[in-house]
């Protein structure tokens, strides 16, 4: 069993896979060897307390030096079950890499930590799953929503010897490694093989098409179950507040991420073909102005109200989103959506900005830039089921306090949705584990 | 412009820098083409009695660091696998057309009398500078009495050395197995029989590896193997060892001494002349980087001289001789301790778990509030051994610094901590 070798058939690789090319190649054998031959096998290692899963990661290095890949995929699985997917999307040059000694010295250039857990996770040959779940313990536990977090929470509980189900609103698992990410970063359809072999630990049951607030309810998920674990992620999207947001020609850029992820050839995209605007400062946005890049929109522009030093994009991802010649224009923020008698939409005029005291206010210029159409990437939120009952604050995250408890009995939560660290899958993986480790010892002690 | 010139026992070369007795040597073509990058001399493959060796295929082997590069070699072939007569014939050409290389014939017949005033005889006349002679192959040729099997008894070192000098006029250089346990021995032995130097090492009995899927050492003949003869840089420090209780023996001190083992560069080239070396000799790293190396051994070399303001190779052969001493002399009182700088620390943590888990707990872990490690020497714990320094990634950044005692020398036969000391206590106060 080995993630990487469920490859597609070289035929069914469509043009646009090949438009949505790796944007991180996979490291030849030779090159894992060499690098890993780089870590300094750090004590108390910086890059360990960097990573938001915990990876031991200079013993999973040193695994890969010694030869030993089963090894080192099981160090990283251990601690992170989607090790495969986070060493391709973590941002690692704000988590491990920027923390790994070898950045200090004159050389500046770290231990390339993401690719080296990439060349383990793929490469891996196992007979069977690598772990064995802890004997059964009687309990099942319900999870609603097979993101990052639900799905690492669901392993780690199966681990533990519970039975799991799992309720996903969508017709397939994986969230935003299914929908969001993008392209360039997850190919070969990995988010699907992932999760096959996380499910193949065994003792979790997955219900897709299951949304919670319609097809199921708390009240009975509490009735049920021995413990309800939240990992829904953020199903709403910010608006810009201005007029005519609703028009045709303003996206929501998530949607068209999805709608990408999920198209199986070009032509059942409708991509502009001039120009397009996309305004946001973060990876969402980044990553949308680059992926229509790749689909062939000629001028793509990204605008942001604040400077480049405040886009929450890591100077990464900028220059990622400049290798993929996408303008960016900052101190500016949108003003009114333009459109012709026809109300198409023509354009949308900004209004330039300006810091005084610490405080972003309007300067008086304004300019307009023509598009065919507005990709909204300002921030996603949280859609708590109406239906449900409400924990406190639950109108911008669900509150947890620690341990993951939300305020309601038997119910925790974590992951995007809720208020804890930062909203990226690597957090994600990490609160769905400790969530599960919380669950595991509270249903001990009540066991007892 | 340091002179790299070298007359040693006689021979002249224009450079330290010869080839040893191996693959690089077997042949004129070889030959020539070392010269014509620019070696200074050769010691041409070893030759022997007709019918000539047959070699096996499959023959060396490798371990490599972490870099992937050839740390240490390891080969099972025996000695020349061409016959008597051409291997002359190629001798004397190449000598006529390279008067001011060095050329040295090794030599390895059976331990008899007849066969070696026969051999000596005939490479004399090929106008060859002089003779080495192999006492030192360690697989294959010991099996057949030769080779490693001579060089382990002294004797024998002495009575082939003395029968050598009886029949030519010739310089000549008994090779040494490292094989032994003590190198004193034979190289006395060398020194008895008439032997104009001794050249060391070769190569030291090894098994590079296992092949763990077929259950089989390195390198592997059709499901089987043998051990094989180690080189390469991994043996310098054995080999320099030797060269200097060769150098400071006082039944061996000034016999001529030409270095090798693992000499890959200008620097290793310089450790084993600054241990008494007259000249070196370099088979290994030829065979993994090619002869272009002696350029660079050339010109670092003699910058480094240079740098030093060393003239030749005479100014500065053999000066750690005197300071390489017996443990006892070593001075009790000197103490260094370890230092580490601050700024230059990036924190791995190496030298504290070094010293916390096998030495003796010197190193203080100081956690930071942004969550990173300080680590400070324990000054009173550190007994100065350098572990710290030596897993140290960073250059310099972890010192040894002396600490004066405000005590004066006074090594391990004069200390009163010595239940068999030399002297007494009021002798070393007098002292
Ligand atoms: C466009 C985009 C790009 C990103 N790129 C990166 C990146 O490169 N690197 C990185 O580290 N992070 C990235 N992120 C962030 C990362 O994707 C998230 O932090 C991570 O997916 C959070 O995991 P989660 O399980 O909490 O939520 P999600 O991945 O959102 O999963 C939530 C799941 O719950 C389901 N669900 C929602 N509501 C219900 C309901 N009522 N009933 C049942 N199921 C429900 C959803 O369908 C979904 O499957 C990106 C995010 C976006 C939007
Ligand atoms: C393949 C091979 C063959 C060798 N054959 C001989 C030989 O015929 N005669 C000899 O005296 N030494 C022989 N040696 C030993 C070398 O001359 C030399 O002593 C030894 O390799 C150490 O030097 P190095 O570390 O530079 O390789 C051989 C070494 C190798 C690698
Ligand atoms: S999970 Fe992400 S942050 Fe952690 S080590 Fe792997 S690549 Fe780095
Ligand atoms: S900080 Fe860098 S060198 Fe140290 S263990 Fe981590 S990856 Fe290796
Ligand atoms: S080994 Fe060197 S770099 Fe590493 S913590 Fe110690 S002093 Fe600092």
């Amino acid at each position: 069993m080995n993630i990487q070798n469920k490859v597609v058939e070289a035929s069914q690789v469509s043009v646009l896979d090949e438009m949505f090319s790796d944007i991180k190649p996979a490291l030849t054998e030779r090159q894992a060897s060499y690098e890993s031959s780089r870590c300094y096998y750090c004590y108390d290692a910086p890059c360990v307390k960097a990573c938001p899963s915990d990876i031991n990661i200079p013993s999973f290095i040193a695994s890969i030096h010694n030869g030993d890949i089963e090894g080192a995929a099981e160090t990283i699985y251990s601690e992170n079950i989607l090790g495969g997917s986070c060493s391709r999307v973590c941002p690692t040059e704000i988590l491990c890499e920027q923390a790994c000694v070898r950045n200090k010295e004159a050389e500046c250039s770290p231990v390339l930590i993401g690719l080296l857990q990439r060349h383990a996770t793929d490469n891996a040959q196992f007979a069977d799953h690598p772990f064995e779940r802890a004997p059964s313990t009687g309990k099942t536990i319900a999870v609603v929503g097979a993101g990052p977090a639900g799905l690492s929470c669901a392993h780690r509980l199966a681990l533990l010897g519970h039975n799991v189900e799992i309720f996903e609103a969508q017709s397939k698992a994986g969230g935003l490694n299914e929908y969001g990410i993008a392209k360039y970063k997850l190919t070969d359809n990995f988010a699907q093989k992932e999760i096959d072999f996380i499910l193949e630990v065994g003792g979790i049951t997955l219900h897709t098409n299951k949304a919670l607030g319609k097809d199921i309810h708390l009240e009975e998920l509490t009735e049920k179950f021995d413990a309800v674990f939240l990992g829904i992620g953020l199903q709403g999207v910010r608006d810009l507040g201005i007029e005519n947001e609703d028009k045709p020609g303003i996206y929501n850029a998530v949607d068209f991420i999805s709608e990408l992820r999920q198209a199986e050839t070009a032509d059942q995209l409708v991509v502009p073909e001039k120009s397009a605007v996309v305004i946001g400062a973060g990876n969402t946005a980044i990553d949308m102005a680059c992926q229509l890049k790749r689909l062939g929109t000629e001028e793509v522009t990204l605008v942001y109200r604040r400077g480049t030093e405040d886009m929450s994009a890591t100077k990464h991802e900028q220059q990622i989103a400049k290798d993929h010649e996408v303008r960016i224009k900052t101190w500016s923020r949108p003003e009114a959506l333009l459109f012709d008698e026809d109300d198409k939409l023509t354009g949308i005029r900004f209004q330039k900005t300006e810091t005084v005291d610490g405080k972003l206010i309007d300067t008086d210029e304004q300019f307009d830039v023509p598009c065919e159409a507005v990709f909204k990437a300002v921030g996603q939120t949280l859609t708590y089921p109406a239906s449900e009952p409400t924990t406190p604050d639950s109108g911008s995250k669900i509150t947890t306090a620690e341990n993951f408890k939300t305020s309601i009995e038997k119910v925790y939560a974590g992951g995007d949705c809720t208020g804890v660290g930062e909203d990226l899958t690597v957090e994600a993986v990490q609160q769905g584990k400790l969530a599960a480790i919380a669950i595991d010892e509270q249903l001990k002690t009540e066991g007892n | 412009m340091a002179d790299l010139s070298i007359d040693f026992v006689g021979i002249k070369s224009p450079n330290p820098f010869w080839l040893a007795s191996a693959p690089p040597t077997d042949k004129a073509y070889n030959v020539e083409r070392a010269f014509e990058a620019g070696w200074g001399g050769v010691v041409w493959k070893t030759l022997g009695e007709d019918p000539a060796a047959v070699n096996v295929s499959s023959r060396y082997s490798a371990i490599y660091d972490s870099y992937g590069e050839v740390s240490g070699f390891n080969n099972i072939e025996l000695i020349t696998d061409r016959s008597l007569e051409v291997n002359l014939r190629e001798i004397e050409a190449v000598k006529k057309s390279w008067p001011d290389r060095a050329l040295v014939v090794s030599l390895m017949v059976p331990c008899e009398e007849q066969a070696w005033k026969t051999i000596v005889k005939e490479v004399e006349k090929t106008g060859a500078d002089g003779l080495e002679l192999n006492f030192g192959c360690p697989h294959g040729m010991p099996e057949r009495g030769m080779g490693a099997a001579v060089g382990q008894v002294p004797e024998y070192v002495e009575q082939v050395a003395r029968w050598c000098k009886m029949y030519c006029k010739m310089p000549v250089i008994v090779k040494l197995t490292p094989n032994i346990t003590d190198i004193r021995f034979p190289a006395r032995a060398a020194k008895r029989g008439g032997a104009d130097a001794v050249s060391l090492i070769n190569t030291i009995n090894s098994i590079t590896g296992i092949d763990l899927d077929n259950m089989v050492a390195r390198p592997i003949v059709d499901g089987k193997s043998t051990h094989g003869g180690y080189c390469g840089p991994a043996v310098k420090p054995i080999a320099l060892s030797m060269t200097s209780e060769i150098a400071r023996d006082p039944e061996t001190m000034g016999l001529p001494i030409s270095g090798i083992g693992g000499i890959s560069n200008w620097r290793d080239a310089a450790e084993f002349i600054s241990l008494g070396a007259g000249c070196v000799q370099v088979c290994t790293a030829a065979m993994i980087y090619g002869f272009r190396i002696v350029e660079e051994m050339k010109t670092g070399l003699a910058n480094w001289m240079d740098s030093k303001g060393f003239e030749t190779i005479e100014d500065f052969r053999g000066l750690a001789v005197p300071n390489t001493t017996d443990w006892k002399y070593l001075n009790m009182n000197y103490k260094v301790v370890a230092s580490i700088d601050e700024d230059k620390c990036i924190g791995c943590g190496r030298c504290y778990i070094g010293c916390e888990d096998t030495s003796h707990q010197a190193i203080d872990l100081k956690p930071q509030a942004d969550g990173t490690n300080k680590f400070e020497i324990i000054e009173e714990e550190c007994v100065g051994c350098n572990l710290c320094q030596i897993t140290c990634p960073v250059d310099d950044c972890i010192t040894m610094e002396r600490r004066d005692v405000g005590q004066p020398y006074m090594n391990w036969t004069q200390d009163p901590r010595n239940p068999h000391r030399e002297v007494t206590e009021e002798s070393t106060h007098e002292a």
